[in-house]
C-alpha cells in the first residue's frame, strides 16, 4: 500500500486517526486488558485489591460440567446453524443464478432477513415455535407433547437453530450469488459446449468456483454462531431448559452480569476471545492462498 | 443459452417459490398475529388471515411501553452511530493511506485487529469502562508519571454511552482504505500541482469520489446499529433511555418458561423494531448489497 | 464435418433488432471468416450457429440436421472463445479432457487423446499447469485443444485472437491456418479485424448493422467491394471515398473541380448522376509533373510506415491518401503529381452505398476475360 504520492503534515495525519485510536484503545484494547487481568485474578469476598492466582480461574472453569456443557452446547449450534444455512442459500442461489422468469424477485427478498434484528427473529420464531400458541404446537393434537421447547431440550435447540439460519441464510445468499455472477458467462457456455447439462455444470464449474465464498462463509458463520446469537438465544430459551441452550456467549453473560462473578466470566470470554481469534486467522491465511486462485 | 429443460426449471420455480414461503412467512406472520386480539392469536394454529384489531394492538404497545420514545432513541442511536462510523472510517484511512509516517502501518492494524474482538466476548470489561471511561486515562496519566485527579466519567444510561463504544470501525476504515487505494497517484499529484493542500484534496475531491461508498458504508452501519442488542441492555438501566430493540425483551416475560407473553402486543413490537433496517434495506438494496460484500475482509 | 445452412435468420433484444434475416451457406471443410466492426451481430450469429442464443426467426442446419432446438451439446461444434473461457480450478489436462470427461469416456482412453491433442498443439510439458500459471498464448493453445478434443463437426471462433499482443497475433493466426489445412473440419471465425479476415480465410463474409454485406474470397472482396461499407472497411489504409457526378460516361467530377476517368465498361453510371468515387491509396500512381492526365495533390502531412509513407493531402476539396514507395521524401506544402487509373476506379450509389452498374460475380468474369 505504498503510495508514490503523499502528503507530509504529520500533525494533521495524527489528528485525523487519533479519534479512532482513542476509541480503539478505551473500548477495545483496555477492556481486553482488563479481561485478561481479571482471568488471572479473584476478588476478595470482602472487597480490596484482585488477587493474582494464575491459572486457577481456568481450571475452575476447565472442571466444571456445566462450562463443557455449554461448549458442547455451543459446537452443535454451530455445526447445525452453519449448514443449514450455508446448504439452503447455496440451493437458492444457485436456482436464483439460472435466471428464469422472476428471478429479480426471488433475489429481492431472500436477503431480506439478514436486515432483521436478532431478538426480533428470535421473537418471531419463538412464537411460531411456542408450546401453546402459534403453529409447530398443532403437532400437538394429534401427538401430546410431541413439540414443546419450553420443556425438552432438542426442540429448544431446533428453535435457536432454526431462527439463527433463517437470518444467516439471506447473509449467505448474497455472497453466494454475489460469486456466482462473477463467474465469467463465457465459463458457463464453454462448460455447455462440451457437453454439460445445468446439473452437472453446477457440480464441475460452479460449486468449485465458489469454494473461496464457501470457506470465507463457513468461518464467518461460526464465528456468528459463537457470538451473534446472542440476541436469539436470550429471547427465546435463555440458555434453557436445564442449559440445553445455554451457549458459552450466554453463558459468560449471565455469569457475568447475572452471577456477579466477573473473574470466572473474564477467563470464560478469554476462550471465547481466541476461539475467535483461532477463526479468524485460518480466515486470513485463506484468503492470502485464494488470491493465485483468481 | 437454449437449456431446454421443463423438468428442472419447474424443479427451480418450485424451490424459489418454497424458499420465498419459507423467507416471508416469519414475517407475515409476525404482521397477522399483530392484528388479532388475545383469544384469537393464542388459537393453534393461528388463522393467517388479518384481525380487526390492528389498531388498538399498536395503540396499546405505543402508548403502555412508551414506544415511540423508544423507537426515537432507537433512531438517535443508529444514526449517531452512522454518521460517526461513516466520519470516522474516512479520516482515519484518509490519514493511514495518503500520508507519509512510519506509524500508519501500525495504526491500521490496531484499528484491524478490532475485528477479533467483538463486543460480545468483552462484555464485562467494556461494560466497566462505560461506568467510568476516566479508568484507562488514569492509567495512561499514571504511566507518564504525572499526578492529575480524573473525575470518574460515567457513560451509563447515556446516548454517548450508548453511541460512542459502537463508533470505531475496522470494517469501515477496511472499507475506505480499500477505495483510497483505488485512487490513481495521478489525482494526488494533480491537485497538488493545482495548490491543494491535504484538507482540500480530502474536501474536494476524495469525499465526492467515495460517496457511493459512503452511502454504502452507511446502510450496513444503520442496519448494525438499529440491531444492537446487547449493548443496550447493559448500558441502560433507566426505562427513558432504553432503545426499541433491547425494548422487546422487556415486552415478553421471562424465556418460554412461566406466563407466554401476549403475543399479539409482542408481534406488533416486534414488526415496529423490524420494519426501519427492513425499509433502508429495501430502498437502498444496492448500496446495502454492495456494503456487505466490499466489507468481505 | 459438415456443411452449414443458415436461412432468414433474424434476432431481436428487447425493442432493438440485432440481425435482420441473414442468410448463409457454408461448404464442408470452408474456412469462412465473418468480418465486421463490433455491434454488427457478428458474434451473435455465431453464438446462433453454437446454440448459446436462441433463433427467433429462420433456420439453422448443420450437416443437413435442422438444429434450431438443439442444446449446444447436440450441435457437434466446438468453439473457441475470445477469452478462451478455461475453468480455472481445472490443470491444463483437465481443461483439455472436460468434453471426455462429461462424455463419459473410459479414463484411459481420455488420457491417450488428451496426450495427442497436447502434442498437436504443443502443451506436452505443461498438462498439469492451471490456467493461471500460463501465458496469454499457452491459454490460447488450451482453448484450441479443449475445442479439437471433440472431433467436432465444426469449430467456431469467436475473435480468438484480440487478446493477444500483435506478434503472437500473427503467429497464432499462421497456427490456426495450418491446423485447419490438417484437420479440414468446417470452421467459422469471428473478427473484427480485416487482415486477420484476408489472411485466414476462404471466403469472408462483410456484415454491418445485422445485414451481410458482401459474401466472396479475400481478393474478390478487395477488388470488387459490392457496397461502399466494405469498400471502406477492407483495406489499410483506407480506400479514399468522396462524393462524385457524373460528367459522361468514363468521367466524374469531384468537388473543387476535380475531372477524374473511369472505365466506362465496368459501371453503367448515367450523367448527372450522383455517386461516391474511391480509389485505394495504393493503386494511385505518383508521375513526373506536366505528365498527361495528371493531378496535382496538395500535400499536408506525411505517416512514415517504414516499408513506404502514406502522404495524406487535398485532391480538389476531398480529403486525399496516397502510398508513395520509399524514395524521394515529401513534405507538407508541396504539390505531387498523381494519376488514377481509371480501372481502378469504384463507384457506388450515393443513396444505398451499392456498387454502380455490374454485379461482382460478372465483374469477375469480365476481369477474367
Amino acid at each position: 500500500m505504498q503510495r508514490r504520492a503523499a502528503f507530509d503534515n504529520l500533525w494533521l495525519a495524527g489528528a485525523l486517526i487519533a479519534p479512532q485510536l482513542l476509541l480503539v484503545l478505551v473500548f477495545f484494547y483496555w477492556p481486553t486488558v482488563q479481561a485478561l487481568y481479571w482471568a488471572f485474578s479473584t476478588q476478595p469476598p470482602f472487597g480490596g485489591a484482585n488477587q493474582w492466582v494464575g491459572w486457577q480461574n481456568f481450571e475452575q472453569i476447565f472442571s466444571d460440567s456445566v462450562y463443557w456443557n455449554s461448549v458442547r452446547v455451543s459446537i452443535i449450534f454451530a455445526i447445525l446453524s452453519t449448514s443449514l444455512s450455508i446448504a439452503t442459500a447455496l440451493l437458492m442461489a444457485l436456482m436464483v443464478d439460472r435466471q428464469l422468469a422472476g428471478h429479480r424477485v426471488y433475489r429481492f427478498i431472500y436477503f431480506w432477513p439478514y436486515a432483521i434484528a436478532a431478538p426480533a427473529v428470535g421473537l418471531a420464531f419463538r412464537f411460531i415455535f411456542a408450546p401453546d400458541a402459534g403453529f409447530v404446537s398443532a403437532v400437538n393434537q394429534f401427538a401430546p407433547n410431541l413439540w414443546n421447547p419450553a420443556l425438552k431440550g432438542w426442540d429448544a435447540m431446533i428453535l435457536i437453530v432454526i431462527a439463527n439460519s433463517w437470518k444467516m441464510a439471506a447473509y449467505n445468499f448474497i455472497f453466494f450469488l454475489a460469486a456466482l455472477q462473477a463467474i465469467p458467462r463465457t465459463l458457463i457456455e464453454a462448460a455447455a459446449m462440451d457437453g454439460s447439462g445445468v446439473l452437472r455444470r453446477a457440480r464441475d464449474v460452479q460449486i468449485p468456483l465458489l469454494q473461496p465464498t464457501l470457506f470465507f462463509l463457513l468461518v464467518i458463520n461460526i464465528t456468528e454462531s459463537f457470538v451473534d446469537s446472542f440476541g436469539i438465544v436470550d429471547i427465546t430459551t435463555g440458555g434453557g431448559p436445564a442449559r440445553a441452550t445455554d451457549l458459552m456467549v450466554f453463558k459468560i453473560y449471565s455469569d457475568g452480569f447475572k452471577g456477579l462473578d466477573y473473574s470466572m466470566a473474564a477467563a470464560q470470554s478469554i476462550v471465547l476471545m481466541l476461539l475467535v481469534v483461532a477463526l479468524t486467522f485460518i480466515q486470513f491465511r485463506y484468503v492470502e492462498r485464494r488470491v493465485h486462485y483468481a | 443459452m437454449i437449456e431446454r429443460s421443463p423438468l428442472l426449471d419447474a424443479l427451480t420455480h418450485a424451490l424459489m417459490i418454497v424458499g420465498l414461503i419459507v423467507t416471508a412467512f416469519p414475517i407475515y406472520v409476525v404482521f397477522i398475529a399483530s392484528t388479532h386480539d388475545l383469544p384469537s392469536v393464542n388459537q393453534v394454529p393461528m388463522s393467517l388471515i388479518p384481525g380487526n384489531h390492528l389498531v388498538e394492538n399498536y395503540a396499546k404497545v405505543w402508548s403502555k411501553s412508551d414506544f415511540g420514545a423508544k423507537m426515537l432513541n432507537s433512531l438517535i442511536v443508529a444514526v449517531g452511530v452512522t454518521v460517526g462510523k461513516v466520519i470516522l472510517a474516512a479520516i482515519s484511512a484518509f490519514s493511514i493511506v495518503f500520508f507519509r509516517y512510519r506509524l500508519r502501518m501500525v495504526f491500521f492494524w490496531m484499528i484491524f485487529i478490532t475485528l477479533m474482538l467483538p463486543l460480545e466476548v468483552r462484555i464485562v470489561p467494556t461494560y466497566a469502562v462505560a461506568a467510568d471511561v476516566a479508568e484507562p486515562l488514569r492509567w495512561l496519566v499514571w504511566l507518564f508519571g504525572i499526578e492529575l485527579a480524573l473525575p470518574p466519567v460515567n457513560l451509563l444510561n447515556s446516548y454517548t454511552g450508548l453511541i460512542l463504544p459502537l463508533i470505531a470501525t475496522a470494517t469501515g476504515t477496511f472499507l475506505y482504505r480499500q477505495f483510497f487505494l483505488t485512487i490513481p497517484d495521478s489525482l494526488v499529484e494533480a491537485a497538488k500541482m493545482d495548490g491543494a493542500g491535504p484538507v482540500r484534496f480530502f474536501i474536494e475531491h476524495l469525499l465526492p469520489l467515495s460517496r457511493n461508498n459512503m452511502a454504502a458504508l452507511a446502510t450496513i452501519m444503520f442496519v448494525y446499529a438499529w440491531n444492537q442488542y446487547l449493548w443496550p441492555l447493559l448500558i441502560t438501566t433507566e426505562q427513558s433511555m432504553a432503545t426499541a430493540t433491547m425494548q422487546l425483551q422487556k415486552i415478553v416475560p421471562g424465556p418460554l418458561f412461566g406466563q407466554p407473553p401476549i403475543w399479539n402486543e409482542a408481534m406488533a413490537a416486534t414488526l415496529m423494531v423490524m420494519v426501519p433496517p427492513l425499509l433502508v434495506v429495501i430502498f437502498m438494496q444496492h448500496y446495502f448489497v454492495r456494503g456487505l460484500i466490499a466489507s468481505d475482509k | 464435418m459438415a456443411d452449414i445452412e443458415i436461412r432468414g435468420i433474424t434476432k431481436t433484444y428487447g425493442p432493438t433488432r440485432v440481425l435482420h434475416g441473414v442468410d448463409l451457406s457454408i461448404a464442408n471443410g470452408e474456412f469462412l471468416v465473418i468480418l465486421g466492426p463490433s455491434g454488427c451481430g457478428k458474434s451473435t450469429l455465431l453464438r446462433m450457429i453454437a446454440g448459446l442464443e436462441t433463433i427467433d426467426g429462420g433456420e439453422i442446419a448443420i450437416g443437413g440436421t435442422i438444429v434450431n432446438r438443439l442444446e449446444p451439446r447436440e450441435r457437434g461444434c466446438a468453439m473457441v472463445f475470445q477469452n478462451y473461457a478455461l475453468y480455472p480450478h481445472m490443470t491444463v489436462a483437465e481443461n483439455i479432457g472436460y468434453a471426455l470427461k462429461v462424455a463419459g469416456r473410459p479414463k484411459a482412453e481420455r488420457l491417450a487423446r488428451i496426450g495427442e491433442i497436447a502434442k498437436i498443439v504443443g502443451l506436452e510439458d505443461y498438462l498439469d499447469r492451471k490456467p493461471s500459471q500460463l501465458s496469454g498464448g499457452q491459454r490460447q493453445r488450451v482453448a484450441m485443444g479443449r475445442a479439437m478434443i471433440r472431433e467436432p463437426k465444426v469449430f467456431l471462433f469467436d475473435e480468438p485472437l484480440s487478446n493477444l499482443d500483435a506478434k503472437l497475433r500473427v503467429q497464432m493466426r499462421l497456427e490456426i491456418r495450418r491446423l485447419h489445412q490438417r484437420l479440414g473440419a468446417t470452421s467459422i471465425f469471428v473478427t473484427h479485424d480485416q487482415i486477420e479476415a484476408m489472411t485466414l480465410a476462404d471466403r469472408i463474409v462483410v456484415m454491418h448493422g445485422g445485414r451481410v454485406e458482401q459474401v466472396g474470397a479475400p481478393r474478390t472482396l478487395y477488388a470488387t467491394p459490392a457496397t461502399r461499407f466494405v469498400a471502406s472497411f477492407l483495406g489499410s489504409p483506407a480506400m479514399n471515398l468522396m462524393p462524385a457526378e457524373i460528367l459522361r460516361p468514363g468521367l466524374a467530377r469531384i468537388a473543387g473541380g476535380v475531372d477524374i476517368a473511369f472505365d466506362p465498361a465496368l459501371f453503367a453510371a448515367v450523367p448527372g448522376q450522383q455517386v461516391e468515387l474511391g480509389i485505394r491509396p495504393e493503386d494511385v500512381e505518383l508521375v513526373r509533373p506536366g505528365t498527361e492526365g495528371a493531378h496535382a495533390l496538395a500535400v499536408q502531412f506525411v505517416e512514415e510506415m517504414g516499408a513506404s509513407r502514406l502522404v495524406h493531402g487535398r485532391l480538389g476539396e476531398a480529403e486525399f491518401a496516397v502510398v508513395q514507395p520509399n524514395g524521394r521524401g515529401t513534405e507538407g506544402g508541396e504539390t505531387l503529381a498523381i494519376a488514377l487509373p481509371p480501372s481502378a476506379i469504384h463507384l457506388f450509389d450515393i443513396g444505398n452505398g451499392r456498387r454502380l452498374g455490374l454485379e461482382p460475380q460478372r465483374l469477375d468474369a469480365v476481369r477474367a476475360a
